[in-house]
Order: C-alpha cells, then structure tokens, then sequence
C-alpha cells in the first residue's frame, strides 16, 4: 500500500497542468461548501443566540389561550403572575409580559400594533426596560428601529395609542417614545410598542397579570405555574431552526453541483488517463504488479486529487475564510424586512466537525469517483494494453 | 552453455476469437529452451513470434497444449501467481521501450526492484550497478523525454536486467533504434548473456538481430518451420 501510494504520487505530480487543474477546481469546492455551510452555521447561532438574548430567554411560560398566531387569543391570554415567582420577578430575573392589541395613529394613519408591557427591572432580556424607571411620562413606549422608520417616529414623539381593556371598553392616550432600540430580531420590532408592565396592567384593567412569563435557564426547573404551558427553547427556536433546514436542504443543491462538477473533472481525468495510459498499464503488469495493485495505483492517484486540493484549499482558504469569519459578511440592504432573524453582519462559524465531515466527504467520493473508471483496468489484457490498442 | 531446460512447450496452440470466428495464431508449438540460450524467434508479421513470447511471459496463456516455464505451467497460473512470476524472474523489453514517462533513469530501473520489497541501500546498489553495465550513469537523472531512442532502449535493458531475472524477452528490441545503436544494444545484451548465464528469447525479423543469435526458431503461420543452433 505504501508502494501504490508512492508511485501515485509520483504520477500525480508527473501528470503536471492535468493534475494542478484538477486540483484547483476541487480546492473551490472544498472552499465554497465549508464557506456556505459555516455561513448557515453562524447565521443559525447568530439567530438563536440574539433570539434567545431578546424574546425567548432561557424559556417561556405561556397563559394557557394564548396563541401566538391568533389575535384574538389575547383577549383570554392573561392570568395572574403565579406568586412564587414574585421574588424572582421583583430581581429581575425573570420578566413577565403582557401583551394585548392596540391601534396607534402615526402621520394619520390608523396601524395596528402589539402592546407588549414588560417589568421595568427585568434583566433578563436585552429590550432596554431600564429606561422606564429614568422617565416620567405618563406612558413610556419603547418601539424597534423598523417600527420607527416604519411608521415615522422618533425619540421624544407623541403618538395616541387606542385600545381595549378587560370589559370590552375602548380607551385612548398619548404615548411617548422614550427610546429606539436597534435589533435582530423582527418578532420584538416589527408592529409592536413596549411600554411599562405595570402601566399596561393598569391600562387594561389587569393587575397582577401577565400573558407569557420570559424564564432565565435557571428559574425553568424549579418553577411549577397553573394555568401556563411551559415552552422550552427547542419549541420557541423551531422557526429558526426549520428555516436553517430548508436553507441546508438549498445548500445541499449547490454541494451537488459543485461536488458533482469536481467529481466530473476527475471522472474525465481518469478515464482519460487510462485510455491514455495504456501503455504503461501493460508495462506495470509486465513488470510484475497484480491487476488489483494497478487498479489501486489508479484509485489512489485519483483520489490523492482531494488530498491536494485540502492542502491547496488550506493554503489559501484558511486566511480567507479567518478573514470573513472575523469580519462578517454584510447582508444586503433590506433583508431586516424579510421577517427573519438577520443580522447586519453574519460571522461565518467554522466548526472541526464541520470541516473533517467535509473533508472526509469529498474524498469519499474522489475514491470512488476514482475507483470506478479505474476497474476498468483489471478487465484489460495486458497484451493489448502492452501495444495501446484497447478501445 | 548449461543444459538446463527452463521453458518447455509442448503442443502449444493459440487462438483468438474474432468476428468471422476464430484466428490461430500458434498451431501446435513444441520447443524447449536450455539456460543461457541467446535464442530469436524470426519470422514474418502475424507468424506468432510475439504470442508465442506473451505466452512465456505469462502475459497470455494458451489456449491449448502446455507451456512450462522455470516449472511453472503458464495456463494454471492464476493472475496473481503469474505476476509474481514476471515480478522475480523474467524480465521484459518491448519495441517501443515502454518506459514510464514520469519517472527518472533511476527512478525506471529501480522499479522492478520496488516491487520485490527490497531495501533502499540493495535498490540503490543494484540500480548502480545495472546502469553502469549499460554505461547510463550520466543519465540518472533524466527522463525518458530527454533520451535518445538509443538511450531509452538501454534503460529498458537496464530495468529488465537490474533484478538478474531467469529469463529475458525481448519483442523487437530494435525495430526503433537505427543501424549504429541497434548493434551496440545487441552487443551488450550478448555481453550481459555471458556474464550472468541470462536467458534470452527474441521475437524479431530484424538481420541484425539474427547476426547474435546463437539459436534461431523459424516460425510461419504459427508453426515452427526451422530450429537451428549456431555456432557463433
């Protein structure tokens, strides 16, 4: 074995251009499938890290009606905030919210929102509460980047908020927006306005209450809550976590396509080779080598392609690949709106695991690849390959 | 000249099947071979010289009769065993020299050595010492590319003599090689028959091979017309 790959590669390194080419095209290859899937891999912790720092916390308790995708839940979606946790509550460890709909009146249109009153002293998301305890408006609002530029409003506007308390009974006042925050994060922004818990409790006439309950990680195995349904993270992050899927399953493709057109280059270099080869073939099986150890000269050369192109790749990929995970990639202008959780900057997120699977993958199928025109070889005749007359 | 018989055939036919049906190419041979012998195989084109040499080279086997090399019958031996026939005791040298192009002067003859397993210090002394009987030390380091037809024959020479193999085939040695170069490659192959008692079978039509040969086998249409021994 040691021999075979010896002489493989001499005969690689002997073929010259045919080889460097083979080499090169199989280095991008290598190159873009670990760039694309460390790019979905840092985008997918990227998204759940801030979607954990900003709404879903280490977990979430939520008042049995709510539903997330029905509206009209939130009119039953509030129970009292269970009193064991009140001392958790008070440190800010772990934060209630109240939500409930609302109409807001910016530049005379009417735009629905999404109340969402949160504990003033919560610690435990990145929503920037603390600003309400510096204010003392009547109503604090705090509103994301895209509600504001959405809607035309700045810090220090006053804006009319309409909405509904518990009997039923419309009621409207002016909100100040106190504070814009700047998020990743579309499900906290897009069409909502973050005022005081204890505000909104009493705007709608539910004191005490809540509709979800943002746990920390530590807070999730103690606390037992009637009447609320305990979401982990796995179930909170699903969205994100099915998005990733669909956009791995769309990587996949682009890995076949460029796996397939790098396996396509060295499937055509070995038949070629082979038919070129023939000669020599027949002289290594005059000189004493078996069919199989020709085959495996052949199988081995072929796949010594992927083993240079992993040097190559790494020779110019390492940098590269440092460089941007360092650096992040830009995301296009707009993206904010697609409703994901994207970031302005995406920070590629290498793993070993990630690049070994790679690896081990593309010269997987560079053997076999390999092998497959080279099996060829052991159906020859030596006495034909000896003068090159096979067809 | 020892009187040692190391290939022995006997009623050796030949054929090959082909679109019309089928194409004898050796029909009914029966020869033996004594150590030492500088014996050709003459005859014209499609008169069997080079199947009869695949067959004791183990490159082929026949299709009926029997042909028993250094007590090995070549149509029993299956392709590993007739492998390692060829890797440690024939030696082979084609027409067009079939040297492997990527390789080195060295790098070609130490070859069949490689294969044997042997350590780097005997490689290197052997492959020393097989190029210097063939005067190529000062062509280590080139490539085939880089010789002459004549230079490129005698590293054949070289990689076929290196492992002191039992028997040397040698189809259409020089066919390629022109008048000056053909007799120096005859005459060292005479030489080396001397010294090592190396056998050596030629499948050739060229006179000038006929000239050193010390035993001529006529073959016409896949029978042996003429056996001569000469008295050189």
């Amino acid at each position: 074995m040691k021999l075979l790959f010896k002489l493989a590669a001499k005969n690689l390194i002997g073929a010259g251009l045919r080889t460097w080419l083979n080499v090169i095209v199989l280095s991008f290859s290598f190159l873009i499938i670990i760039w694309h899937k460390g790019l979905l891999d840092g985008w997918d912790r990227q998204a759940k890290n801030e979607t954990i720092s900003w709404e879903t916390g280490g977990g979430q308790f939520w008042q049995a009606s709510y539903d997330p995708y029905d509206p009209f839940s939130l009119t039953e979606a509030h129970t009292k905030i269970p009193s064991a946790l009140d001392s958790l509550v008070s440190t800010g460890n772990i934060a209630p919210i109240l939500i409930t709909q609302g109409t807001i009146y910016p530049r005379g249109r009417i735009q629905s929102i999404l109340i969402k009153g949160i504990s003033s002293n919560q610690k435990l998301l990145k929503i920037p509460s603390s600003l309400f305890l510096k204010n003392n408006d009547e109503i604090p609002a705090l509103i994301g980047r895209n509600t504001a530029a959405d809607n035309g409003l700045k810090e220090g506007d006053l804006i009319t908020l309409r909405w509904r308390d518990i009997h039923g009974t419309f009621d409207a006042n002016n909100i100040k927006i106190i504070g814009i925050f700047d998020t990743d994060i579309p499900t906290v922004d897009m069409g909502q306005i973050w005022v005081p818990l204890d505000h909104l409790q009493k705007m709608m006439g539910m004191p005490g209450e809540a509709t979800i309950i943002v746990l920390n990680k530590e807070a999730q195995g103690s606390i037992i809550a009637e009447g609320w349904k305990f979401k982990n993270n796995e179930v909170l992050l699903k969205s994100i976590t099915d998005m990733i899927k669909m956009k791995s399953v769309g990587g996949l493709v682009l890995y076949i396509i460029l796996l397939s057109l790098a396996m396509l280059a060295i499937f055509d270099t070995q038949v070629l080779s082979i038919f070129r080869r023939q000669k020599e073939i027949g002289t290594y099986i005059a000189l004493g080598m078996t069919r199989t150890q020709v085959v495996g000269l052949f199988t081995i050369e072929g796949s010594l392609n992927s083993v240079l192109a992993g040097l190559l790749a790494a020779l110019y990929g390492i940098p590269l690949l440092a460089l941007q995970a360092s650096k992040g990639l830009s995301m296009p202008g707009g993206s904010k709106g697609f409703g994901l959780a994207v970031a302005d900057k995406i920070y590629p997120a290498y793993s070993l695991g990630l690049v070994v699977t790679t690896i081990l993958l593309i010269m997987l199928t560079t053997t076999i690849v390999s092998y497959l025109p080279s099996r060829k070889i052991a159906k020859m005749k030596p006495t034909e390959a000896l003068r090159g007359k096979i067809q | 000249m020892e009187n040692l018989t190391i290939i022995s055939i006997e009623g050796l036919k030949k054929h090959f099947s082909m679109s019309g049906g089928k194409f004898t190419a050796l029909n009914g041979i029966d020869l033996e071979f004594r150590k030492g012998e500088f014996t050709g195989v003459v005859g014209p084109s499609g008169s069997g010289k080079t199947t009869l040499l695949n067959i004791i080279g183990s490159l082929d086997s026949p299709s009926e009769g029997k042909a028993i090399v250094l007590g090995q019958s070549i149509g029993d031996l299956n392709v590993k065993h007739a492998a390692m026939l060829r890797r440690s005791k024939l030696g082979f040298i084609f027409q067009s020299y079939n040297l492997l192009p990527v390789y080195t002067v060295f790098e070609n003859v130490e070859f069949p050595l490689l294969l044997l397993r042997l350590d780097d210090e005997q490689r290197r002394k052997m492959v020393m010492d097989s190029l210097e009987w063939l005067g190529l030390i000062d062509k280590l380091k080139s490539k085939p590319a880089q010789l002459s037809g004549g230079e490129c024959q005698r590293v054949a020479i070289a990689r076929a003599m290196v492992k002191k193999p039992e028997i040397v085939l040698a189809d259409e040695p020089t066919a390629n090689l022109d008048a000056a170069n053909s007799h120096h490659i005859l005459k060292t192959m005479v030489q080396l028959n001397k010294e090592f008692g190396t056998t050596f079978i030629f499948a050739t039509h060229d006179d000038k091979v006929i000239g050193y040969l010390s035993r001529k086998i006529s073959l016409v249409d896949g029978k042996v017309t003429k056996d001569e021994i000469k008295n050189n």
